[in-house]
């Protein structure tokens, strides 16, 4: 199962490196969230994928044979929400950068960068 | 093992994590009613002598480690600090406490807004507790703490110039850090262990083909982190557009954070696989301090050549990684100390400038040497410090560079390096020298219109942010003059980083406890 989890993985990010390559703004950030979730099952498969009991012990019971890895889970939550997070604070950026510069093709947005910058001075 | 509680002296080692984040909440809940800048203030003054205290005790009694919630290493999350991280984490304080005295000078700017304040304490916990963490996951969580409070900072100012900038800004570093998480989780699929103690023993048993690999990842996160050369894009499309306070900010802490990691995992935590990249990383370094300066020498925006200087630094850093003796670790970690302080100070001397004459284009200033000789002897002390010219601060890690490039000669990278670390500083000296002649030496050329005269400095609360600069200045200066307590601090750095077993001892995994 976790080869096949793996070669998941690995077409999420692909599919996201696609999306990541496009000059709208808009398909950049879908290739965001998709390239943080192909991660997060990478992490997922890196835990190994097992059918163990679940982690969660009540007091005074030994540890019954093998168990779920619990770690995963945690930095998944963890890298889930920091990226849930951003995601929104860029989704956010691009309608204020749409509403203000008027274009979302990275092409064109050369406000802080001019296409023809002055020469530099040649003598002084 | 260890297992007796963590003493109440060491609690010192999450301070300076823990104050600016409880500032920043506070901040936010009780916004203007408690004066922002002057609590800021406080609260960064705090840390930086709780830092001082945490350096003091890392160069006298070695690594000083904490881990948290009764998990012990390597399951629960280390804070760990040794020399490098300690002194980073001061320096990183230094120059904040500059920068909020300095945003003081153009209040319009900064006050009404005490988010603004609340973000610069939350830069700074995540850049202290990127300096001072011991396990990578908590490393990345750092890093994207530093990302949010980056780009509330960037877009504040809410222009189209700095909303273009924070669009390009955020989404590549975005994808850095989605590659560091990315290479985390194959790190944690071959060792199954992300504390960094723990990583330098099972590291080295690993199959070094994994290693490299995942090292390699961790090279192009941290080199777009950091602005190394082939993905330095970024940064002079975006450092130049926020007001020069929050430049000097993120060209003193941002950028050093990434290099940093470079140093701590390719040096400290994967020497071996750092061997096997040994080329690349060479060859990065080189192409960044020879590119950077020869940028820098054909912009024409103030702002943005500072920027090429800045990436010219971390090539010069980079340099450091791949010649991994004493000499060169250790000068790649004053390069470090000087190159957040200097940087610093030239994106406040250059707002000053930009405020002066209303201009940010080099071709247009001028004649600024008649009106403001203090200004001008600044800028022109940073220049020559940037250039490393011998006595000032920027000559002693460049000589460290050298020596090191020296003492592994055999090494085929050696002397390339050496002759790019000579050519850096003499294109640096070249910009450099060509921006001061030009905004303060020539004559102003004709203003476009009437009335465009230079502005006089303000009576009072102009003088402030010359005053933070000139401090910064002369402190640059003295400890360029004086420079046995970096070096030493450069040494005792880079012995803790090529010898790991006392940090191994400190979180306490060494064998057999």
């Amino acid at each position: 199962m976790g080869t096949a989890f793996a070669i998941l993985a690995g077409a999420f990010i692909a599919a996201a490196i696609y999306l990541l390559l496009a000059r709208s703004m808009l398909r950049i950030l879908f290739g965001l969230a998709l390239l943080g979730n192909g991660i997060n099952l990478l992490i997922l498969v890196g835990g190994r994928l097992t059918r163990d009991a679940p982690p969660i012990l009540s007091e005074g019971v030994t540890v019954p044979g093998a168990v779920a890895n619990p770690l995963p889970q945690a930095l998944i939550l963890t890298a889930i929400v920091i990226g849930f997070a951003l995601f929104t604070f860029l989704l956010t950026l691009a309608y204020r950068a749409y509403r203000v510069i008027g274009t979302i093709d990275i092409d064109y947005m050369r406000r802080a960068e001019p296409e023809a910058p002055p020469k530099p001075p040649l003598g002084y | 093992m260890q297992s007796a509680p963590t003493s109440p002296t060491d609690w010192i080692v999450i301070l300076p994590v823990i104050l600016p984040l409880l500032g920043a909440a506070l901040l936010l809940v009780l916004g203007s009613r408690i004066a922002p800048p002057i609590f800021a203030f406080a609260v960064t003054l705090v840390v930086g002598v709780a830092e001082c205290g945490l350096l003091q005790h890392v160069l006298t009694a070695g690594p000083l480690s904490m881990t948290m919630g009764r998990w012990l290493p390597p399951f629960g999350i280390s804070f760990t600090a040794d020399a490098i991280g300690a002194g980073l984490a001061l320096t990183a304080a230094v120059v904040t406490l500059v920068v909020l005295v300095y945003a003081q000078e153009n209040p319009a700017e900064t006050e009404p807004r005490p988010a603004l304040y609340a973000l610069v304490l939350l830069l700074l916990a995540g850049v202290n507790g990127a300096f001072l963490t011991g396990d990578l996951f908590n490393l990345y969580v750092w890093f994207e703490v530093m990302l949010i409070a980056s780009f509330g900072l960037l877009a504040v100012s809410g222009t189209p110039q700095s909303l273009d900038a924070t669009v390009k800004y955020g989404l590549i570093n975005f994808i850095g850090t989605s590659l560091f998480l990315l290479a985390l989780g194959l790190l944690y699929g071959a060792l199954g262990t992300l504390n960094m103690a723990d990583i330098i023993g099972k590291g080295a048993a690993a199959p070094p083909a994994i290693m490299a690999s995942i090292a390699a990842l961790l090279l192009v996160a941290f080199g777009i982190k950091s602005a190394a050369f082939p993905v330095n894009a970024w940064l002079p499309a975006s450092y130049h557009t926020p007001p020069a306070v929050i430049s000097a900010l993120f060209g003193g802490l941002l950028t050093k954070a990434g290099v940093y990691a470079l140093l701590r995992i390719l040096v400290l935590l994967l020497p071996l696989s750092r061997d096997l990249l040994q080329p690349v990383i060479a060859l990065i370094a080189g192409a960044t301090l020879i590119l950077a300066p020869l940028a820098a020498l054909a912009e024409t925006n103030l702002r943005r050549a500072i920027g090429y200087f800045l990436i010219g630094g971390i090539g010069a850093t980079l340099a450091g990684i791949a010649l991994p003796n004493l000499s060169g670790i250790g000068g790649a970690t004053v390069y470090i100390v000087y190159s957040m302080l200097t940087i610093s100070g030239l994106y406040l001397v250059a707002g000053t400038i930009e405020r002066l004459t209303a201009e940010t284009d080099i071709g247009r200033m001028g004649g600024l040497y008649a009106r403001h000789t203090l200004l001008a002897i600044l800028f022109l002390l940073l220049v020559v410090t940037v250039a490393g010219v011998p006595p000032f601060l920027g000559f002693w890690p460049k000589l460290l560079l050298l020596q090191g490039a020296i003492e592994r000669m055999p090494d085929a990278a050696a002397l390339p390096l050496a002759a790019c670390l000579l050519l850096n500083a003499f294109l640096t000296l070249i910009a450099g020298g060509r921006l001061w002649l030009l905004i303060f030496w020539r004559d102003r050329p004709q203003p476009k219109e009437a009335g465009q005269e230079l502005a006089p400095l303000g009576p009072s609360r102009g003088k402030v942010g010359l005053g933070a600069a000139a401090f910064l200045t002369l402190l640059i200066l003295l400890a360029g003059l004086w420079p046995a307590p970096l070096l030493s601090l450069g040494h005792a750095a880079a012995a803790g980083l090529l010898d790991p077993s006392a940090y191994i001892a400190a979180v306490g995994l060494g064998g057999g406890q």
